[in-house]
């Protein structure tokens, strides 16, 4: 009953095809190790993920076939694509500021100060003799009183 | 044949139970590397001082292991065409080349850890780093996995069986071939 | 995937050569042996957690004193026993028996397949579950003890040694985790797949039992939400072993990461678990009641609305984790409106009860059991959804006696539910039904004497995770110890209460009576093959299907049920 949808169905030889798409993903790489060159920031976030973008949707049309796929696998994975963007948004607004309405994250504050003043170089790098320095004042929220003491781990969940 | 299911041949969904397995594996592979590297995104925005970490990266290594992933992938779907086209043995070849891609890629991830291990930057060097070698670490993995199942498929392709499993393993391979092509800039490009 | 066995020298099994006894039951293909495999671990494993859960109630109830078979309890072990009890109750047990036994068992016999679409996967996936099942009890008993950070494991406490002070058993424990992720993966493609290509002819998506379709979008959920739990748990690992700092602000990672990687995964979890025990409720409801199940494609619509709302609320584990405010007003918003399609799947099972004419046999007490539950459940999560009441109430008894009334349900009552309901047709055996009343009024009743108590505890103030409340002068009056000691008595009325049903389960696998094909007069397609079926299900003739699954009651027809398969 399942008709087989392949766009490639009649069995003919399209080696050329292939290596010409094959070239096209090596321009488009080429593109993306030059980009950083011209130091403009937007520019290299074309030249790299825009880029990135265009090779990846290349390589499911005419590797994957993806575009003669049943609409359900473009579903699933769309679907899982899209899940990835809802864990991102909820969890940026933690994880990536260090600071949000009446919150501050003391800690990686520091580190991000220490990281900058450090330079480059694997002078980034840490000792094992780190651990002292401020478990207790992840996400410092505490100072609003009502809510101090209450991210001392494990704070368990429902 | 005694062994076949019924349930294995069924199509009821549309399209072949391989295929169909294939893709909702990929579903969840999907969202293993997206998980990961959301967080890492997540970090990379929040601390800029790992752009000077990023410097120490080898653009050339990671260069060199795009060029060679994707044109293991263009003999991945070559090797799929002489499936369809009944080829066992040239399938089997073609397979066998993108294993040896895999093979190339691994060497040269060797050679930069190596050298990158022996500068300092190890793993515990300082988060970026930590990131950095779990990335690509979970992805060599992926190739390892391919490359010895790809294998396996062409060892059978060969003796002209199973071929059907020939494109299976290349929409695999596309797959980790596509989460390089983001790892490439993420971890290299971008300083 | 494979058109010819020839080539796997290792599992090359003819199936209709008469088969050893490791072949069938220590590394069996067929569905219906591994369903068994997972449904004795599952039940094993319950035995753990009931074990260590007398062990904590005790030590609450009586502090200090010595518990019989455990000993005195210290701090570390306190900790020890509520971690591995949770851990294991929901990943060893509701998930094995709720999802694997039950998906393994019914998915093809409703669908109307001879096996799952991959057999040796299927296969698979419980041997790499045993592993799993191994390392979680090899963790009890390593130098250090077990894991005691909760079965959230929230880091800094499971990542540092020096903070947990179990560095061997939080190793295996999350070792353990991620294995276990790893086979439920296999085995939730499995299913998914075998639901969706393998069904008879005739079996539109209209016509999938409600059960079959549960544990289909259960096991999709699971596959959406564990990645990020997956690849957080790889972080979790180096973190412990390798020391990075994934999760350690002053080292540039962030604590907060694992509670998003851990509740994006948990959140939906609960859904997991909970999508085929309503499933299982749905068959039961409908068979007892002799009625159409009322709005089949909107129940069918209120569990795939539930699936897709709970990837959005998350984040209401950790109002007081140190998320921003802002974030935690969407997350109520969110958090609430997931109530109404969950609730509106219980209205229509409650519809269908509406002028049915209801048998209370044992199947079905344990179905109106886990709605009268459930609601309660569903109901105490509302104040703990909005972020407001759940600052005072986060962390609180109310937390764990809330998520028991839930869980319990799922868990225990659902499958029992399920077990009383589909043991004919496992086991080829009935059980007695005076014996399975009197273990559910027994069960049914200690549940609330157990978990109600700690509502009132819980509003009182009292914390989840102390270990002796003597020193606490606001807790530990005459009268908040005496609800303890109810508590914890009403427990122990519950795990003897078991031991009825574990006669009778065993007993009549035994000895008990023979089961006919169609004990319950059900119209679903597995009830058309003998007790229990044969090796391939449905022998040579496949059937095709006529109807949907529920055709009770229908009018100027002799019988009062319509098998799905029998031509019109």
């Amino acid at each position: 009953m399942a008709e087989q949808a392949h766009a490639h169905g009649d069995h003919g030889d399209h080696t050329s095809h292939y290596v010409k798409i094959w070239g096209a993903l090596l321009v488009l790489f080429l593109i993306s190790v030059i980009g950083p060159i011209f130091e403009i920031p937007a520019l290299t976030l074309i030249t790299a993920f825009g880029v990135a973008c265009v090779k990846a949707f290349l390589v499911m049309k005419y590797f994957m076939h993806l575009d003669a796929e049943l609409k359900l696998v473009w579903y699933i994975l769309a679907g899982s694509l899209v899940l990835m963007f809802v864990f991102f948004f909820g969890t940026a607004a933690d994880v990536r500021n260090h600071e949000g309405s009446r919150w501050v994250n003391v800690a990686a504050q520091a580190e991000v100060a220490r990281g900058m003043a450090a330079g480059d170089g694997h002078h980034g790098e840490h000792g094992g003799g780190h651990e002292e320095g401020g478990h207790a004042t992840e996400e410092g929220h505490g100072a609003e009183g009502e809510h101090g003491g209450t991210h001392e781990a494990p704070n368990g969940g429902h | 044949m005694a062994s076949k299911v019924i349930a294995n041949t069924r199509t009821a969904a549309g399209l072949t139970t391989g295929k169909l397995a294939i893709w909702w594996l990929l579903g969840s592979e999907i969202v293993i590397f997206g998980g990961l590297l959301g967080s890492y995104i997540m970090h990379r925005l929040g601390h800029p001082e790992w752009a000077n970490y990023a410097v120490h990266t080898n653009v050339w290594a990671g260069g060199l292991n795009t060029f060679i992933l994707l044109t293991s992938s263009l003999f991945a779907v070559l090797a799929h065409q002489a499936a369809e086209h009944g080829d066992g043995p040239k399938a089997a070849k073609l397979l066998f080349a993108t294993f040896c891609g895999g093979l190339g890629f691994l060497c040269v991830k060797t050679f930069e850890w190596s050298n990158e291990i022996a500068h300092g930057y190890t793993i515990t060097a300082n988060t970026f780093w930590s990131f950095y070698y779990t990335a690509a670490g979970i992805h060599g993995l992926h190739v390892i996995i391919g490359m010895s199942i790809m294998l396996f498929i062409a060892y059978n392709a060969n003796k002209g069986k199973d071929l059907h499993r020939v494109e299976l393993v290349g929409l695999y391979w596309h797959f980790v071939d596509i989460v390089w092509i983001f790892l490439f800039p993420l971890l290299y490009i971008a300083k | 995937m494979s058109d010819n066995h020839a080539d796997h020298g290792h599992d090359d099994h003819g199936h209709h050569h008469e088969m050893t006894f490791l072949e069938k039951y220590v590394i069996p293909l067929d569905h219906k042996y591994i369903a068994k495999q997972y449904l004795l671990t599952g039940m094993f494993m319950a035995l753990i957690g009931g074990f260590f859960s007398y062990a904590f109630r005790m030590q609450l109830a009586w502090p200090g004193s010595d518990i019989p078979m455990f000993g005195h309890m210290s701090p570390a072990e306190y900790n020890a026993a509520i971690t591995t009890h949770g851990t294991v109750m929901i990943f060893w047990v509701a998930m094995p028996v709720l999802i694997a036994a039950f998906g393994n068992f019914l998915i093809p016999l409703m669908v109307g397949a001879d096996d799952m679409a991959f057999p040796r996967l299927n296969r698979l996936s419980y041997q790499v579950f045993f592993v799993s099942v191994v390392l979680i009890i090899a963790s009890i008993f390593v130098p250090g003890g077990a894991f005691g950070g909760a079965w959230t494991a929230y880091p800094p406490l499971s990542a540092e040694p020096t903070y947990n002070l179990t560095p061997t058993g939080s190793t295996l424990w999350i070792l353990a985790v991620a294995v276990e992720f790893a086979a439920f993966l296999i085995g939730g493609i499995n299913f998914i797949v075998t639901a969706m290509n393998a069904r008879a002819p005739g079996m539109k998506w209209d016509r999938v039992p409600m059960v079959v379709w549960m544990i289909c979008i259960a096991s999709i959920l699971f596959m959406l939400s564990v990645g990020p739990l997956i690849a957080g748990a790889v972080m979790l690992f180096f973190d412990q072993v390798l020391n990075t700092g994934f999760y350690d602000p002053t080292r540039g990672g962030d604590p907060i990461l694992w509670q998003h990687l851990f509740w994006f995964f948990g959140h939906p979890e609960v859904y997991v678990v909970l999508l085929p025990a309503t499933g299982m409720v749905a068959e039961v409801i409908t068979v007892f009641s002799r009625k159409k199940l009322f709005g089949y494609q909107l129940v069918l619509f209120t569990s795939i609305g539930t699936g897709v709302l709970s990837f959005f609320v998350w984040a209401h584990h950790q109002f007081v984790a140190g998320i921003d405010p802002r974030m935690a007003n969407i997350f109520t918003v969110t958090t609430v409106l997931i109530s109404i399609p969950i609730a509106e799947m219980l209205f229509l099972y409650i519809a269908t009860l509406y002028k049915g004419s209801i048998t209370f046999s044992t199947p079905m007490l344990w179905a109106l059991g886990f709605i009268f539950a459930f609601l309660i459940g569903g109901v105490t999560g509302i104040p703990l959804g909005a972020s407001g009441s759940d600052i005072y109430l986060h962390d609180s008894y109310f937390v764990l006696a809330h998520f028991h009334f839930t869980f319990f349900p799922i868990a225990f009552m659902g499958t029992f539910c399920g077990l009383s309901f589909w043991y004919p047709k496992m086991f080829g055996k009935m059980m007695n039904d005076t014996l399975g009343k009197i273990h559910f009024w027994l069960t049914f009743l200690s549940f609330h004497g157990i978990f109600i108590p700690l509502f009132v505890l819980g509003l009182a103030g009292q914390h989840r995770r102390i270990f002796d409340f003597t020193n606490y002068p606001d807790l530990a009056t005459p009268d908040l110890q005496s609800v303890r000691i109810f508590a914890t008595c009403s427990l122990l009325v519950l795990l003897a209460s078991q031991s009825i049903f574990l006669y009778n389960f065993f007993y009549n696998m035994f000895f008990g009576k023979d089961a006919p094909a169609n004990p319950w007069n059900s119209s679903t397609l597995e009830w058309t093959v003998p007790s229990p079926p044969p090796h391939g299900n449905f022998g040579n003739k496949f059937p095709e299907v006529y109807r949907g699954p529920y055709e009770y009651s229908v009018p100027d027809r002799e019988l009062d049920y319509w098998p799905q398969s029998e031509p019109s």
